[in-house]
């Protein structure tokens, strides 16, 4: 009876949201005051339904109701409680209630963070978003409802979760990615009521740039997430293999990227209105298409759920509806947003113009890349695939291109910068990080190589020319703490992204000149050196889990005769599929990993494994770690905050907002 | 012209030029990195040409995995039931790699007529199988059902 309350409330948040998704918009487009007063109670009915809904499918898990299918085929009653209630996104039918209803969650957090919108836009925007939830809740009880059940004889025992997934990875990477990917359904919510009211300013890409950007960091954290799991569980020591799965994010990031930085061209100068309103739009694309590769079983990957055709279509139609539609209106619209074209040659507006053509220009490389082997298949029916090399060959040089470039932004100013200027402030800057980058990876490893140079040259750069603009922008005050004080939380936060950026790059060229890997058979009481570290087989044990028997290895690590850690390895095989899996042992470090993954049992009690030395593989990720507290940060500027409370007071909201129009024009 | 609208076209022209230089670039990255797939009657009947990089894919032949016990070498046998391709793989499988089930291996022949593998990918989930697998087998007209053994390890 109670997965069918389930049912139910998902049903009534489906007829909710289909209001939602018509009645506002119509009120809006026909000035009805009460039917646009409509979208937030609304929104906060379809959050409240759907939310009954997933609890209701996290409470079948934990009370191990078999009869519904879809925990019959992914949870296990000898299943640890907490993989019990995350099984909840293990799988197709869940995962995506999931990523509905956190749909709703940020719409309930538009409903109520924007008070000082008028409503007229927050029902544009609220309407559009209802509509999205309402063609997901069509497909789900459609195509893939959470609660169908097994009648008349239900299973005596669930399937389990696949194994791989029994891991705390699972528990915060979907959450995670998906909140970032949905969150980018607001900023296109927003850029849909701008197109609908044909009213784009200064104020609609304020009020859009929180959003952007927290949507931007958790959809940072969320890939970062992803990254670092794949790394730790799936034993071969990547931390990013152009999986077609992998990719989509990737794209909806590099357009998501764009987006923030043309957002703050249009709000700062009002240029690249069209643009922006086209990168929000392709930002969303991107995530829907995310949804369809997994979801329509065109591609093999750890991510794909199990295929079903039906499914396939329907997502092609959603995408098709919502994306085709956007952009036959944004062709109608777009004409209507005049930019204003006053600047330089040398002015920010050309160095963000030129960050956002190297994004989109990786974007749609790595769409490419992603989509070339399903259309080539289509065409000739042959098979093939696109390896790393041709990601590899493009999105390093355009990288480090938008790096040298990253650099450079900050320093200049809206309109007009002097090239002398530049050239002033930036000289020995740029001297001293070529210094840095060839001296210090010499120093380190005694040994040169040239990716290394680059990526130490280019993080330098950033991180000198950040410390120097922070210099220059204090050095005019009383003291400098009084200078830092003064500075606004968006150029903190903009600065924090950017530095994780070179913490990145460091991580990632790092890793990949200097990894080394061994695949060794050893017998208890053998060793072998790596690098500097010696790893010595001490013999294995037998552990048993809740639901999985295994080995487990151990291994003294030692580095020049001193003993750093004790490595334990496991191979483990899971009872309820008989599927075998490496849970592999890393000794975790700020400037290396070692790790060890455990093959099989061979003759004579040896064990064949392979050992890794990852240098600076945890900065990949400390990076995103930066840069999603960077948008946070931006995020969190008083600006947005202080302009909310002033229109709160309706009768002085006029006049300062004209004069914050103002105001804004010579801020930097 | 406008001077706002010579800012404009050189806009344009600027984005117009970045793009062709990158579509050209990626176009021949692209054709340097495309991985042809095979199955194996194709591999058998020579269609691979000598020194090329291929994926191949089939299911792994009942009873041919032999590991060799003093290194990490492995060979086995892969088939779509019509013929057959020598592997020889040296490292360590992935854990869903089983006799009877579906894999691609990538990798190029040797001058002996097998296929050293650099990679060897498994499918991941029990109920799943890898639509490179599946074209081969559906190529060399025996379907999955009849001849996998998934049915007799249950």
């Amino acid at each position: 009876m109670i997965p069918e309350i389930g049912q139910f409330s998902l049903i009534l948040a489906f007829s909710l949201s289909i209001i939602l998704g018509t009645l506002p918009l119509l009120g809006a487009h026909q000035n009805n005051y009460l039917w646009m007063s409509l979208a937030r109670p609304l929104s906060a009915g379809v959050f409240v339904f759907l939310g009954i809904s997933i609890a209701i499918l996290a409470y079948a898990f934990i009370t191990d109701d078999f009869s519904v299918q879809f925990v019959a085929q992914h949870s296990n009653s000898l299943l640890p409680d907490r993989y019990k209630l995350t099984a909840v996104w293990g799988g197709h039918e869940g995962s995506f209630l999931l990523w509905t209803f956190m749909l709703s969650g940020w719409m309930l957090a538009v409903a109520i963070f924007t008070k000082s919108m008028p409503l007229e836009f927050v029902a544009r925007v609220l309407g559009v978003l209802g509509f999205l939830i309402s063609a997901y809740i069509l497909f789900m009880l459609a195509t893939s409802n959470p609660f169908d059940r097994i009648v008349p004889l239900p299973p005596a025992d669930g399937a389990d979760l696949n194994s791989a997934l029994q891991d705390f990875g699972f528990i915060i990477h979907p959450p995670t990615l998906y909140m970032g990917y949905v969150g980018f359904s607001v900023v296109f919510a927003f850029a849909m009521a701008a197109l609908l009211s044909g009213k784009m300013d200064a104020a609609w890409a304020r009020w859009c740039r929180p959003w952007a950007n927290v949507s931007w960091g958790i959809l940072t954290l969320g890939i970062a997430l992803g990254s670092w799991w794949a790394y730790y569980e799936l034993g071969w020591g990547g931390w990013w293999a152009w999986d077609p799965v992998e990719n989509p994010p990737l794209i909806t990031w590099l357009f998501g990227t764009a987006l923030i930085h043309s957002l703050a061209a249009t709000e700062k100068r009002g240029v690249f209105k069209a643009w922006t309103i086209l990168l929000a739009i392709l930002a969303f694309a991107g995530s829907l298409l995310g949804t369809f590769i997994t979801r329509s079983g065109l591609l093999t990957s750890v991510h794909a759920f199990a295929s079903d055709p039906s499914r396939g279509f329907f997502i092609l139609a959603i995408l098709g509806v919502a994306v085709g539609g956007s952009l036959l209106l944004f062709a109608f619209r777009a004409p209507l947003m005049k930019s204003e074209f006053g600047f330089d040659l040398i002015s920010r507006e050309i160095l963000l113009l030129a960050n956002n053509v190297i994004l989109v220009v990786a974007a749609a490389s790595v769409f490419l890349g992603t989509l070339f082997p399903m259309v080539y298949q289509a065409l000739t029916d042959d098979l093939i695939s696109i390896g790393p090399p041709y990601f590899n060959a493009i999105f390093i040089p355009l990288m480090a291109l938008l790096v040298v470039l990253l650099a450079i932004g900050p320093y200049c100013r809206w309109k007009r910068t002097s090239l002398s200027f530049l050239l002033q402030q930036l000289s020995k800057v740029a001297l001293a990080s070529v210094a840095i980058g060839i001296v210090l990876p010499l120093i380190i490893t005694l040994q040169i190589s040239i990716a290394a140079t680059i990526a130490v040259t280019l993080a330098a750069w950033i991180v000198l020319s950040m410390l120097q603009d922070f210099l220059g922008k204090t050095s005019n005050k009383a003291s400098r703490v009084q200078g830092l004080k003064a500075l606004s939380l968006s150029y903190y936060g903009m600065q924090t992204a950017h530095f994780g950026m070179a913490v990145m790059l460091i991580g990632v060229a790092l890793t990949s000149s200097y990894s080394s890997e061994k695949s060794v058979l050893l017998s208890a009481g053998q060793s072998v050196e790596l690098g500097d570290y010696v790893f010595q087989f001490e013999g294995t044990a037998p552990v048993n889990g809740p639901n999985y028997v295994g080995d487990e290895a151990s291994f003294l690590v030692s580095k020049s005769g001193k003993q750093l850690s004790t490595l334990k390895p496991q191979r483990r095989i899971y009872l309820a599929t008989g599927t075998p899996s490496t849970e592999m042992a890393i000794d975790a470090g700020f400037l290396r990993d070692l790790f060890i993954t455990l093959g099989e049992q061979k003759e004579g009690n040896s064990w064949s494994m392979t050992i890794y030395v990852k240098p600076f593989v945890r900065w990949v990720w400390l990076g995103a770690i930066f840069m999603a507290l960077g948008s946070f940060l931006a995020a969190a500027d008083k600006r947005y905050r202080r302009l909310r409370r002033r229109q709160t007071e309706p009768a002085r909201a006029k006049v300062k907002s004209e004069s914050l129009g103002g105001e804004l024009q010579p801020s930097s | 012209m406008k001077p706002h609208r010579r800012k404009k076209l050189g806009i344009i022209l600027f984005i117009a030029a970045g793009l062709s230089i990158a579509i050209g670039f990626t176009a021949f990255a692209l054709k340097q990195n495309i991985n042809m797939f095979y199955t194996p009657t194709q591999v058998a009947e020579g269609e691979v040409g000598a020194g090329q990089h291929f994926r191949i894919g089939g299911m792994v032949k009942m009873g041919t995995v032999v590991g060799d016990q003093g290194s990490l070498k492995v060979n086995f046998v892969t088939t779509d039931f019509v013929s057959d391709v020598p592997i020889q793989y040296e490292g360590i499988l992935p854990d869903l790699f089983r006799e009877g089930q579906g894999i691609v291996a990538e990798g190029e022949m040797d001058t002996a007529g097998v296929f050293q593998a650099s990679r060897v990918l498994a499918k991941h989930d029990e109920n799943f199988m890898s639509p490179e697998v599946k074209a081969a087998l559906d190529a060399s007209g025996a379907s999955a059902e009849n001849h996998s053994p998934m049915a007799n390890n249950k």
